[in-house]
């Protein structure tokens, strides 16, 4: 909870001398939300846990893309984003099927 | 106008991401942290992509994100399911107070 108010009323590192302090700190809290992301691929008890982990991180990082878009003015993180969002997929759906206990061509 | 609009809405995402992600971390079972993670998806990531089509309009850009949304809702749900689905098949049982599990009856049938 500290940490939560830290990121809404601390003053942005000078790093993001971006157009609105709005994108900046919201780019923070989805920092913070990738490393509790990242305590559960540490802590989870079970691969599955780490598996559906990893697939939330999957999604926070399209998120990431398609804000990183906005203050740069560049037009390519989209392109990144649905990229990475089609590789995390395919890659969790083989994730998916080696849990399972099957073969990939099955 | 339309950035107000995609403002809020990137916001709106953003909140609803972190909540799924601190209910990644409080939720004491792998099947009550899927349901928080593909719900957070639903409205949060795809709430953000939404928000970007309003900022760029009717440009590339624009309809990379609407694609890109469309993609999103089709798949995490497929995801989704096929991790549950291997998780309990896998052996992971469980949580002890939850009430009811109807496809432990059904094991022997399908397989």
């Amino acid at each position: 909870m500290a940490v939560a108010a830290a990121i809404i009323f601390l003053p942005v590192p000078s790093m993001m001398t971006w157009q609105s302090g709005f994108l900046a700190r919201s780019f923070l809290c989805l920092f913070f939300s990738a490393a509790l992301c990242l305590y559960r691929v540490l802590r989870g008890p079970t691969a599955p846990d780490r598996a559906v982990a990893i697939d939330m991180l999957g999604i926070l990082i399209v998120g990431f893309c398609a804000i990183l878009s906005i203050p740069t003015g560049r037009d390519w993180y989209i392109d990144i984003g649905i990229a990475w969002a089609l590789q995390s997929f395919i890659g969790i759906m083989a994730l998916a099927k080696y849990l399972e206990g099957k073969d990939f061509d099955e | 106008m339309n950035e107000t609009v995609g403002t809020a809405l990137i916001i709106l995402g953003i909140i609803f991401d972190f909540f799924g992600c601190l209910g990644l971390i409080r939720f004491p079972d792998v099947y009550n942290r899927l349901q928080a993670s593909a719900k957070c998806i639903t409205l949060g990531t795809c709430g953000i992509l939404l928000g970007l089509f309003c900022h760029k309009g009717l440009t590339a850009t624009g309809i990379k994100a609407l694609l890109c949304m469309a993609f999103i809702l089709l798949t995490s749900p497929v995801s989704a399911h096929a991790l549950a689905r291997a998780a309990y098949r896998s052996g992971v049982k469980p949580w002890e107070g939850s009430v009811i599990d109807e496809y432990s009856g059904d094991m022997d049938n399908i397989r």
